[in-house]
């Protein structure tokens, strides 16, 4: 099923705030099994000019991938999820995440293609401070395999 | 809030050193619980083989958050990595054993941009296959 061309441009409301914590960042960067202090240390944190422990680059993810959820729930994205698969991902970073961030998620459908059968969705989630700092991008391009 | 890798040290061709990572069935289990991707082709065997995959793979976005912390690790900073994409090529399985599987991360820098930025490829490769593409950092040096 070929995704409809007229949706690339649809834009979805913000998600609610996602409040970073400390905890969190902590977790995500065991996760990778990172021992940057930056990381984990307040004091290293400030000391590395920072107001307060930073994310890993990737930590976007934890609220971007929810809040694409929207994209996925739309009955006018005609896409088969159980034969989704991630294609690609793109970040770029404003500044980093750090704990005490305030942020909120707004996903645009921003191409959908079809190669080989296979149908490309790829969306945009911007992620901003609830003040309206801008903060990241990040770009998430879904496969979903045509039947073999 | 400075990398620790200055621009003027680095030209086009600059290898960063490689890093091996080793990821067993607990360290996906550990990524799940902190990215909250729940999906059972991390976990479960029996899902994994239903859809045709052969055993549980490991999260795309490890493997990217992996080969991230190798840039960052180089560039001493992880507020340098301004811009990072990568595309998913081939799965990396992790069997249910000790050692699990092995994540290999080689960069070089491909281009130098303004601004102290310097653009780095990254080949990563697990059981000798590449299984990141177009895997590229944009990292600004101190």
């Amino acid at each position: 099923m070929a995704l409809d061309a007229g949706l690339v441009g649809r834009s979805y409301p913000p998600s609610a705030v996602y409040e970073v914590g400390r905890a969190k960042i902590a977790e995500f960067a065991a996760a990778l099994g990172s021992t940057d202090p930056v990381h984990l240390d307040t004091e290293a944190a400030r000391a590395a000019g920072h107001p307060d422990v930073i994310a890993p680059p990737t930590f976007a993810i934890a609220l971007t991938l929810s809040a694409a959820g929207v994209v996925v729930e739309d009955p006018d994205v005609d896409l088969d999820y159980s034969r989704v698969v991630h294609g690609e991902q793109r970040f770029v970073h404003h500044r980093p995440i750090r704990a005490g961030d305030r942020l909120v998620a707004t996903p645009t459908i921003e191409a959908v293609r079809t190669v080989a059968g296979n149908d490309l969705l790829t969306t945009r989630v911007d992620v901003a401070t609830e003040d309206g700092e801008p903060v990241c991008s990040a770009t998430s391009m879904l496969v979903a395999r045509g039947a073999a | 809030m400075t990398a620790r890798v200055r621009a003027a040290d680095v030209a086009v061709g600059t290898e960063l050193p490689e890093r091996v990572y080793p990821v067993t069935r607990a360290d996906l289990v550990r990524y799940a619980g902190a990215s909250g991707d729940l999906n059972p082709i991390h976990w479960s065997d029996r899902v994994a083989t239903s859809v045709g995959l052969p055993g549980v793979i490991a999260h795309g976005m490890l493997t990217m958050g992996l080969a991230g912390r190798a840039v960052s690790d180089w560039a001493g900073d992880p507020a340098a990595l301004v811009e990072y994409q990568v595309r998913f090529g081939r799965p990396v399985v992790v069997p249910d054993d000790d050692t699990g599987a092995e994540v290999t991360v080689r960069g070089r820098v491909a281009a130098v941009l303004d601004e102290g930025r310097v653009r780095v490829d990254l080949t990563v490769t697990s059981g000798g296959e590449k299984v990141l593409s177009l895997a590229r950092a944009v990292v600004r040096l101190g």
